[in-house]
């Protein structure tokens, strides 16, 4: 098929579509050159395929909790196989998704490129997470093979040490060995961002996605550690019969509750704080403005990480721990509140007196403020220690959580992957079914999550595998959103790889955006840059330039070379 | 009307203080909803690009609005903070007058026994208009017991006592869930809860009794066990003496003091080497595993109710003094 190159009135050195001259993507060729590469922007591809080969592996066992639901009864599959898919749902999307989604892919592609580097500051070690993050997900895999887990993606004890009979160590090796890679992956990037920017890049001349990325990488190194070890911890007392946790050895099954939520808590933030450095990417550029109050949302994200570890209590309000400690983590849950709902109104505000276009990305990032914003007022409700007795573990969580993930992470994720693929494959991907599928993700995502929080509130006790009958209705709206959704995330599989082979060329900057990854060609060479950039304003500093440097109109903007 | 429930049954003292503080939630959030989702939509509409030649300008932002949107935030969450505490008091403090109700949860029932000694298995009969306090504790994992339509929850964790209490306000039948995921059949794990006039209930409770009160059959165990020949009381028992011992701060080996609480009695029974009472040798043998659960529970009833008898032997002047190896209990 014939590709059109939408050209660029480009005056020499300005660079627009590389796929006809050397990038990174034909600069060597062969499986090795891709397996045993150090190139970021390589390593990115590796993770993109193979999150996306986990995040269809997750909505596959997603797809059958979904459909068990339809019915009361447990009548499409028995109880043990029921457990089993939603433990492997929540395992594969948490560890193997959406905790490498952002920062493994779009982090590791960008994050050079944006602050003006060759690569990362350990590229090889870049490889090595990935290889890390492989072996873990190996490991998961084989547990699968095996015939699965059912403890639930949180091991509670003593049930996962002493009571599951299936193949809980396999799962926690691999839990425990992709921790590293994520580890890994937070050391690179706080490196590089330290140590690596280009000169002129003071640290509030970063962009928003570089910020939030940094406050990721604290959590992952900081937190990640402590999950490491209370997994292993869970396979020692399993295999040993070490008295950790299980009290008929003289454990206590608490404890085990507060390390893993000291992790698993902030590990919420290291799923939605990059999702939120997308966003202020996105909103930026399709308003083609500076964003309102840009120290604030660099400044929030830092204070979303410090406090983020000191709420994890709020997941033991029922557990029979104390009520004045119930009473700290409770307030504290509502002060994290705060920096959230700070960059919900900086980002609305942003589009005032901007210039905002409708495209799809942009559809994805209207769509993440309105979920982000129910998913983080339910929190409230749960954070409310009165509130939560009643609504602790019920379907009323299951909902107020995906309003994050999905609504957040994965909506930010799908509206990042939309933004920047023109400069990752060089490609443009049809618009018009972009902007279907993103109306189909939102109504299919709210159709499935929204009857949940009534169902939940009604009393419906999540990772029930039947359940009284008059909550079927709720359920069963629950299921077609479902249906719709898994439909609307295939529609971007599909025309996205179609574009890979007869995608309309990108220019550099099709957007028009701002930002050292748009000066440089589509897609890039496998060094970035030509010539050391250097930085000699602030982040979208939009009405700063001269032109809107919008291809085709007008060349990309060189301001900062 | 609904065909279907929309919203659950009022049904406890506490539903409708937990319902107030849900509505208020509701509507706050309805409010920053609409208010975000106006703002959002409404301002991408009205500055929609309409060629591409526009030049926003460059606002780099207010201090000011800063301030309102984290103050104001800052305002309303404390208002939930502390509304939502006081709820979470009045859920754990339980009422001096309320009867009490063992639960034991065992994968994948819930063994219920009554004071009286009346046992029930998935099913809580409980009076209309008397609280109605629950000491949980599991056999095998965590598992959770709750009542919706009560808005109470509480887990039941293996080795220690949680406690919850309601006061149901309508008679009728509710939903009694396990809210903790334990395994193949926790879906299974749900019975009912009867609530019962308070006449139907007394006939109910003394419709068949099924043998000795709770504390009774502590009682019993204590001697069968031999617990009673170190427990004494006498100046050279080899064991503390457990009679008023009930609530109080116990002095250990140490050095530490805890209080002797439910979860304490249970562990010095099971975990006999745990905690030493400072002065005593540790030389109780362990009953892990020899006693189930059912009658842990019995036997720290039994040594609850120690107190009261001890409180009336003080009261009556010299007579306890004299003959302590009788009064030790």
């Amino acid at each position: 098929m014939q590709t059109e190159v939408v050209t660029t009135k480009s005056e020499g050195a300005v660079p627009g579509n590389g796929l006809d001259r050397e990038n990174y993507i034909n600069a060597k060729h062969g499986i090795w050159s891709w397996l045993l590469t150090t190139d970021h922007k390589r390593i990115a591809i590796l993770y993109l395929i193979t999150i996306t080969l986990m995040f269809f592996l997750g909505g596959a066992f997603a797809a059958g909790v979904r459909l068990e639901l339809m019915t009361p009864k447990g009548d499409l599959v028995d109880s043990d196989a029921y457990n089993k898919l939603f433990t492997m749902h929540g395992i594969v999307m948490v560890f193997f998704f959406l905790i490498p989604s952002i920062p493994a892919v779009l982090g590791n592609f960008l994050i050079p490129i944006m602050i003006g580097a060759k690569d990362l500051a350990f590229p090889k070690i870049n490889l090595l997470s990935w290889y890390i993050y492989m072996a873990g997900a190996a490991f998961f895999m084989v547990a699968t093979l095996f015939g699965g887990v059912e403890t639930g993606w949180t091991f509670y004890t003593p049930y996962s040490t002493a009571f599951s009979h299936t193949n809980v160590i396999l799962a926690a090796v691999g839990i425990f060995i992709s921790g590293f890679s994520s580890i890994l992956t937070g050391l690179n990037f706080i490196v590089t961002i330290h140590k690596m920017r280009a000169p002129g890049l003071t640290w509030f001349r970063m962009p928003l996605f570089v910020w939030a990325h940094y406050a990721t990488s604290l959590i992952q190194i900081l937190g990640t550690p402590v999950v490491a070890v209370t997994i292993l911890m869970v396979a020692v007392e399993r295999l040993l019969k070490l008295g950790l946790f299980d009290p008929a050895l003289g454990g206590d099954p608490i404890l085990f509750q507060h390390l893993f939520w000291f992790y698993s808590h902030p590990a919420v933030y290291i799923m939605i704080l990059p999702g939120m450095g997308v966003m202020s990417e996105l909103i930026t550029a399709f308003t083609r403005k500076r964003v309102f109050g840009y120290e604030f949302i660099a400044i929030s994200s830092l204070a979303i990480a410090v406090v983020g570890f000191l709420v994890w209590g709020h997941h033991m309000f029922v557990s029979g721990q104390s009520t004045y400690a119930g009473m700290v983590f409770s307030a504290l849950s509502f002060l994290v509140a705060i920096p959230s709902a700070v960059k919900v109104f900086n980002w609305s505000a942003t589009l005032y007196k901007g210039s905002v276009s409708w495209e799809s990305p942009m559809m994805y990032a209207i769509g993440f403020i309105g979920l982000f914003t129910i998913g983080g007022l339910t929190g409230l409700f749960l954070a409310a220690m009165g509130l939560d007795i009643h609504m602790h573990d019920t379907y009323f969580v299951v909902a107020h959580f995906h309003y994050i993930m999905v609504g957040g992470a994965i909506f930010a994720y799908l509206g990042g992957i939309h933004f920047w693929w023109p400069k990752i494959t060089g490609r443009m991907y049809p618009e018009y079914w972009a902007r279907v599928a993103a109306v189909l993700v939102f109504a299919g995502f709210n159709l499935t999550f929204f009857p949940q929080f009534v169902v939940g509130y009604l009393g419906m006790p999540r990772r029930y595998h039947a359940y009284p009958d008059e909550f079927q209705v709720l359920n069963v709206m629950s299921t077609a959103g479902a249906s719709l959704l898994g439909i609307a995330y295939l529609i971007p599989m599909l025309y996205l790889t179609w574009s890979l082979f007869a995608g309309k060329k990108a220019p550099a900057n099709p957007w028009g955006a701002k930002g050292l990854e748009w000066t440089i060609q589509s897609p890039p060479t496998t060094f970035n840059f030509d010539h050391q950039p250097v930085v000699t304003e602030e982040a979208y500093a939009y009405a700063e330039s001269h032109d809107t440097s919008h291809d085709p109109a007008a060349p990309p903007a060189q301001a900062h070379a | 009307m609904w065909s279907f429930p929309l919203f659950p049954d009022q049904a406890s003292t506490l539903a409708s203080k937990v319902d107030a503080l849900y509505f208020f939630l509701i509507a706050i959030s309805i409010f920053f909803s609409i208010l975000i989702a106006v703002l959002v939509v409404g301002l991408a509409i009205k500055y929609r690009r309409r060629s591409d030649d526009e030049k926003p300008p460059a606002i780099h932002g207010s201090l000011l609005l800063e301030l309102t949107w984290t103050l104001i935030p800052a305002g309303i969450v404390l208002v939930i903070f502390v509304w939502s505490a006081e709820v979470y008091f009045s859920a754990v403090r339980v009422p001096k007058n309320a009867i009490e109700v063992q639960a034991v949860g065992k994968r994948w029932m819930w063994k219920i026994q009554h004071m009286t000694g009346k046992r029930e298995i998935n099913e809580l009969h409980v009076p209309v208009g008397v609280p109605v306090k629950v000491t949980l504790t599991s056999e095998d994992v965590i598992h959770s017991f709750f009542i919706p339509a009560f808005r109470v929850k509480k887990d039941a964790v293996p080795g220690r006592y949680n406690t919850m209490w309601f006061e149901a306000t309508k008679t009728g039948k509710y939903h009694l869930f396990c809210a903790e995921y334990c395994g193949t059949k926790h879906s299974g794990m749900i019975g009912t809860v009867y609530v019962m006039e308070p006449d139907a209930y007394q006939a109910w409770l003394g419709g068949e009794q099924a043998g000795a009160s709770l504390a009774g059959a502590g009682e019993k165990l204590f001697t069968d066990l031999a617990c009673i020949t170190c427990h004494r009381g006498d100046s050279g028992a080899r064991g503390p003496d457990l009679a008023g011992l009930f609530g109080k701060p116990v002095k250990l080996a140490s050095g530490e003091t805890v209080t002797a609480d439910e979860t304490y009695l249970r562990e010095s029974i099971v975990q006999p080497a745990a905690k030493i009472v400072e002065g005593y040798q540790p030389i109780m043998p362990t009953f892990q595993g020899l006693l189930s659960e059912e009658q842990l529970l019995q036997l720290v009833a039994y040594i609850q109710g120690m107190k009261a008898e001890v409180k009336d032997e003080a009261a009556a002047p010299a007579a306890g003094a004299a003959a302590p190896s009788t009064g030790a209990r």
